[in-house]
């Protein structure tokens, strides 16, 4: 496993759109701290028509930054989605305006933890304020007041981004026309908690963590983040998964070693997971986006009544779920769309079969992909939007 | 990434419902299969339209094709439904196939103005024929699952509903019944020889 030990990585100019957000009207976040004058990096894909009709928000997951449909400039990989973004895909940048963001507390140039604090000059580290998947969508309602977008056409995401999918119908009903959240919840799990705990005390045990301030140190915790990021892969995947790819075959070796080498592929796999991880990811945002999901309850914030989260919303709903998701099993989504039924919302839900795990959602996945397309070409016809 | 609507003509117990569905209304089809009532009273009718059905294939079919359906079961998920939500609740051959009929029919015309029901009648002539002389269960060309792993565990007679109905407290504003070729007989003043030449029935009903 490579580990840099320094992040030398410039995240302020990457190829992408950088907009100072704040300035005259702060921030109020969830936690009582107000930001103003704060950049968040965007990437855009496709053109907004004259009646600003076609814009379609991406929101993505823990990991995930705003290079959706385009190669990762520090990894060199293919966007996260870019297999359902892009000209004449599914979400299709010839006929939609596409908008990702990264989110609050992110580490691809939006405010973070690894920014600078303008009070004192130095990275925020722990001082930067425990931020909400509300303050995610916040942030991004301002920046879409700022590209004059009243309503989008479609706001879609998996995971952490299907969360802040139904935060922006819960916040701005009206300005959201189709929602898809995928594979996601309403409230975060006992497990998912559990599993982000043990992430996040794997950093704050890494010597280099140094409290959060390790950039102070020229250091970074990268064994910390790398076994946070190891433990969280396997709760992306499914047993199913790992044995159809790894089963117990042995890392370039005839047999096991009476070591603690990486004797299995599955480990090796993992191990290259992590290492790869830490080249492009902040161990303080890590911290600080699993402690967004882990505090996402809509339904305690509706009175433990969920259906009133959505009461009144015009919104058409495409709620998906895989079967091999034990991470954001099938039931999470089931309540969701019971919460949506309660109150005769438009909605649709299918869950797909797939031996993935909670992952499939990025995969080429063909049954996901037609239910995906068939849903947005109904909305755009509904929304009048030209083929 | 289009996918072009079918549009072809529907099954005739399919027809009889859409006819007694007012155009622009709020419709829900429970059990909707690959949504050919719903895709029709959408494009004809202009309603607007949501399913529910138990099949992954019939669920993807649907959403694929643009229609608002959900994954679920008549059984479990209709109590999430609000009272009054819909002006008609259509549940369209499958009525024998849930675990609590009774439930289901109390849920359609609770979420529902209007219930609609259509279900295969089990003392159609030829049934009552067959079990007579073969004394084994019967079998058609529209019932032709084995006793053993049939998906139809409650099924009734016409006379069977309007009991049923009559026991429940609701009115049944129309019914009828379809003989094997399709011709209809009204059920209310003839339930006799309705129940002996229908096929299957068609019940409009409100609470």
């Amino acid at each position: 496993m490579t580990v840099p030990e320094t992040l030398s990585i410039d995240t302020s100019a990457l190829p992408c759109h950088y907009v100072t957000l704040g300035a005259e009207d702060p921030l109020r976040l969830d936690c009582g701290t107000e930001l103003g004058d704060f950049t968040v990096a965007y990437q855009t894909y496709g053109e907004l028509n004259d009646e600003k009709s076609n814009a379609v928000l991406v929101c993505h997951a823990l990991t995930g930054d705003q290079f959706v449909g385009d190669t990762h400039p520090i990894t060199k990989k293919p966007g996260w989605w870019e297999v359902i973004v892009g000209p004449g895909k599914i979400i299709d940048t010839d006929r939609y305006y596409v908008i990702c963001p990264n989110v609050i507390g992110g580490c691809m140039g939006t405010i973070g933890p690894k920014e600078i604090n303008p009070a004192t000059g130095q990275p925020w580290g722990l001082d930067f304020p425990v931020i909400t998947i509300a303050d995610m969508v916040r942030v991004q309602a301002m920046l879409l007041d700022h590209l004059g977008i009243d309503s989008l056409f479609a706001a879609i995401g998996g995971s952490m981004g299907g969360m802040q999918v139904l935060e922006w119908v819960a916040s701005y009903p009206e300005r959201v026309f189709a929602a898809l959240p995928i594979a996601t919840a309403a409230r975060h799990s006992a497990q998912n908690i559990s599993f982000h705990e043990v992430g996040r005390q794997a950093i704050m045990a890494d010597p280099d963590w140094r409290n959060g301030d390790y950039r102070l140190h020229g250091v970074r915790p990268c064994r910390g983040l790398a076994v946070a990021r190891m433990a969280a892969h396997i709760t992306y995947l499914s047993e199913a998964a790992l044995t159809r790819k790894f089963g117990r075959r042995l890392q370039d070796r005839e047999a096991v070693t009476f070591g603690f080498d990486a004797d299995f592929q599955v480990e090796s796999y993992l191990r290259r997971q992590g290492g790869v991880f830490v080249e492009r990811f902040d161990a303080n945002s890590y911290l600080y986006i699993t402690r967004a999901m882990d505090y996402f309850d809509l339904e305690a914030r509706y009175d433990g009544v969920l259906a009133d989260a959505f009461r009144g919303a015009r919104t058409r709903f495409c709620v998906l779920s895989f079967t091999s998701d034990w991470c954001y099993p099938t039931e999470e989504s089931r309540r969701i769309v019971r919460a949506l039924n309660a109150v005769a919302a438009n909605v649709s839900f299918a869950e797909i079969v797939s031996d993935c795990g909670h992952d499939a959602f990025l995969l080429d996945e063909p049954e996901f992909h037609r239910v995906l397309a068939g849903f947005l070409d109904g909305a755009a016809d509904h929304r009048g939007l030209p083929r | 990434m289009t996918n072009k609507l079918r549009r072809k003509a529907i099954r005739v117990d399919l027809q009889i419902i859409a006819d007694m569905i007012d155009s622009d209304s709020r419709v829900l089809d429970v059990g909707c299969g690959d949504g050919a009532l719903l895709d029709y009273l959408t494009h004809f009718k202009q309603v607007d339209g949501r399913g529910i059905e138990l099949s992954t294939e019939g669920v993807n079919a649907c959403v694929s094709h643009g229609l608002s359906v959900i994954q679920g079961d008549a059984d479990t998920d209709l109590a999430y439904y609000p009272n009054g939500a819909f002006d008609y609740v259509v549940l369209s051959q499958t009525l024998q196939a849930t675990s609590n009929p009774k439930d289901v029919l109390e849920n359609l015309v609770r979420i529902g103005k209007r219930a609609i029901v259509s279900f295969p009648n089990f003392a159609h002539w030829w049934l009552r024929g067959y079990l007579l002389a073969q004394g084994r269960m019967p079998k058609s060309k529209t019932l032709s699952d084995e006793w053993y792993d049939t998906p139809n565990i409650h099924f009734c007679t016409i006379k069977d509903f309007v009991v049923l109905c009559r026991g429940m407290g609701i009115t049944v504003e129309k019914s009828i019944a379809l003989d094997k070729d399709g011709t209809r007989r009204r059920i209310q003043g003839g339930l006799f020889s309705a129940n002996l030449l229908g096929q299957q029935a068609v019940f409009l009903l409100r609470r």
